[in-house]
């Protein structure tokens, strides 16, 4: 249960094509995270699958079966929306219940099933609340008890935790990694913040106007960028992309080196550098060098490092760890 | 508005027009309380003389009376339910994505903006009329006999004209509520197995009840002192069929010229008009958060 292959689906709206022919396999059970910038379609993906948009071309099979023409409800998928989508009117308890009762469900099991999603999420204490009368992530919970009671055969998720503050955010990650351990159901994921995506995917797709650049795990991305717009979106902060001389005589159009990828000195090193502003988090400093003919560079030091604003600094890249993207952008093999 | 100070200066910077509008709604009211105590017709003027409720006993006593009020009751039920469902259906409709959908928008707003009078002599010699009416041309056509609308319906006859005049008004806001409807909490339901029909009843009337309750406030308070639609067609009658309360007070003041008693009957309809607000609040005032 639970496993989704998308095969050449393609979305036009009126002239425009926002997602040219594309092929996906979700396997049962995976956590999938969708992250692109702003508008690159990965809200637009997640409804053609959810089938609240048609496909202008394609198949989408849910577990083997062909489910393109299938209406929303008949494809055994739940959806947590961005704006979570409650009903207003109706208490924690019947939003909860509304998808069983629409099912046709008696009361008793309904009953049941309620009590037991608000045990996992921790919601029993404001249950008899309306929407309105809830905090931001109580909300998100009592979404997220809607989606799981139907027990569906995947779950669909739209920028979640967008809507909340930085602390919440990362309490509410932490608990949907583990709802997913604990039901073992495969997850679909949509992210702008690559953070989110990098901490809670088992398998990332990084997407770029409708086009997906890449597939693969957090560390897989990590490591090996397969071209530039994946080597500058993974990561945090961004991987410094070189151009110019220094890229030329290692033999690319591009190289890439990340910020924890440099070797830092106050006396000597391959590149010469003053220090700009930089930022201190206590663990870590982030420097923002200025180097002549190349620009300005972040490295990231020891948080005792003691170079400060106007100094002299030497950046040497880790030679092992440098990424090298040929004219078109494609990462390049040694 | 905080502060003292603040407060004090708002209710300073407020205070003239309070004053003006209780002074607009007080002194015609104590004046016509004071003349529903009077003995004061206009056919024998300078004898005005104490009447103490005499003029409440003519006028609640009169058999129209009891006639007038039911007819107000059914003439505002009426019209409230027709353009309420038929409000939501209209807004419903024109919510879908349609080819002309601004001047379709205009049209169905273009009633509300004809007079009273106007639509009702319309209503009246051209659709009503048993001769010459468009509604009789259809009825013989049919091979029927034509229907004489005001003679044998005429309480029916005004809703129908009534509520075509207030259609719009409901549908209008009804309309604007429908469309501040989050779509995300529609495909919610759709993904939640929910028919078009169980959307429908579970997600947009519940979202609706607000601005239906508006609209039953405002067209409730209106509809209580229609006035213009009978003297134009019915004249009230035939007998009593088409009196309400406002055209009772009317025929009991201007026609048999006693102020006496057509204040009294003011002072009823008030009241009258009160008790149906309170009803009112307690039955739909509670989706207003008040
Ligand atoms: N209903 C629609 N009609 C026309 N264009 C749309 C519609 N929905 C989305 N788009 C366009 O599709 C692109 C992708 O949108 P979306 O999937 O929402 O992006 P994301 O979720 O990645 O931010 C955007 O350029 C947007 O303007
Ligand atoms: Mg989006």
């Amino acid at each position: 249960m639970g496993s989704i292959t998308l095969k050449k689906v393609a979305k036009r709206f009126g002239d425009i094509e926002v997602i040219p022919p594309l092929d996906l396999a979700i396997n049962e059970g995976e956590f999938v995270v969708f992250v692109g910038p702003s508008g690159c379609g990965k809200s637009t993906l997640l409804r053609l699958i959810a089938g609240l948009e048609d496909v202008s071309g394609g198949v989408i099979e849910i577990d083997g079966a062909d489910a393109t023409s299938l209406p929303p409800a008949k494809r055994a998928l739940a959806m947590v929306f961005q704006s979570y989508a409650l009903y207003p009117h109706m208490s924690v308890r019947k939003n909860i219940a509304f998808p069983l009762k629409m099912a046709g469900m008696d009361k008793a099991s309904i009953d049941e099933k309620v009590n037991k999603a608000a045990e996992t999420l921790n919601l029993a204490s404001y249950i008899d609340r309306r929407p309105g009368q809830l905090s931001g992530g109580q909300r998100q919970r009592v979404a997220i008890g809607r989606a799981i009671v139907r027990e569906p055969a995947a779950f669909l998720f739209d920028e979640p935790l967008s809507n909340l503050d930085a602390a919440l955010r990362g309490n509410m990650r932490i608990e949907i990694s583990e709802l997913h351990h604990k039901l073992d159901t495969t997850m679909i994921y949509v992210t702008h913040d690559q953070v989110e995506a990098m901490t809670m995917a088992d398998k990332i797709v990084v997407l770029n106007s409708g086009r997906i650049e890449q597939v693969g795990s957090p560390m897989d991305l990590y490591r090996e960028p397969a071209n530039v717009f994946v080597a500058g979106f993974i990561g945090s902060p961004s991987m410094n992309l070189i151009t110019g001389n220094a890229a030329t005589e290692e033999g690319a159009t591009t190289i890439g080196v990340r910020p924890e990828h440099f070797h830092l000195s106050m006396s000597e090193g391959k590149w010469q550098g003053t220090v700009g502003v930089s930022e201190n988090l206590g663990s870590d400093t982030f420097l923002r060098v200025e180097v002549d003919g190349i620009g300005t560079l972040t490295a990231r030091a020891d948080g005792e490092f003691p170079a400060s604003l106007g100094d002299t600094v030497y950046l040497t890249p880790d030679g092992e760890r440098m990424h090298r993207f040929d004219a078109s952008g494609l990462r390049m093999v040694r | 508005m905080s502060t003292t100070h603040t407060r004090n200066a708002a209710r300073t910077m407020m205070s003239p027009a309070v004053i003006l509008l209780l002074a607009w709604m007080l002194v015609p009211l104590a004046m016509t309380l004071w003349f529903s105590f009077q003995n004061y017709s206009l056919l024998s003027p300078g004898n005005e003389s104490w009447a103490g409720f005499n003029n409440y006993k003519y006028f609640l006593t009169d058999p129209a009376f009891s006639e007038a009020l039911v007819n107000t009751l059914l003439l505002v039920g009426g019209v409230l339910c027709i353009t309420v469902i038929g409000g939501t259906l209209l807004a419903l409709l024109l919510d879908q994505p349609m080819f002309g959908q601004g001047i379709v928008r205009l049209l169905v707003i273009a009633p509300f903006f004809v007079m009273p009078t106007v639509s009702a002599l319309v209503w009246k010699n051209m659709f009503m009329n048993p001769t010459n009416g468009l509604f009789a041309f259809f009825a013989k056509s049919l091979g029927v006999t034509p229907i004489d609308w005001l003679g044998h319906h005429p309480l029916l006859s005004i809703i129908l004209m009534v509520s075509w005049a207030w259609l719009p008004f409901a549908t209008l806001i009804l309309l604007t509520a429908l469309q501040s409807l989050d779509s995300e909490q529609i495909e919610a339901a759709e993904m939640d197995g929910a028919s078009s029909i169980s959307r429908f009843f579970h997600i947009v009337v519940p979202h609706l009840a607000r601005a239906a309750t508006v609209v039953i406030l405002i067209q409730t308070i209106f509809l209580l002192s229609i006035y213009a639609e009978i003297f134009v067609t019915t004249g009230g009658g035939p007998g009593n069929a088409s009196t309400n309360i406002p055209w009772l007070v009317y025929r009991q003041s201007l026609l048999s010229y006693d102020v006496g008693v057509g204040s009294a009957g003011g002072i009823v309809a008030v009241i009258l008009a009160n008790i149906v607000a309170i009803f009112l609040m307690r039955m739909v005032g509670k989706n207003l958060d008040l």
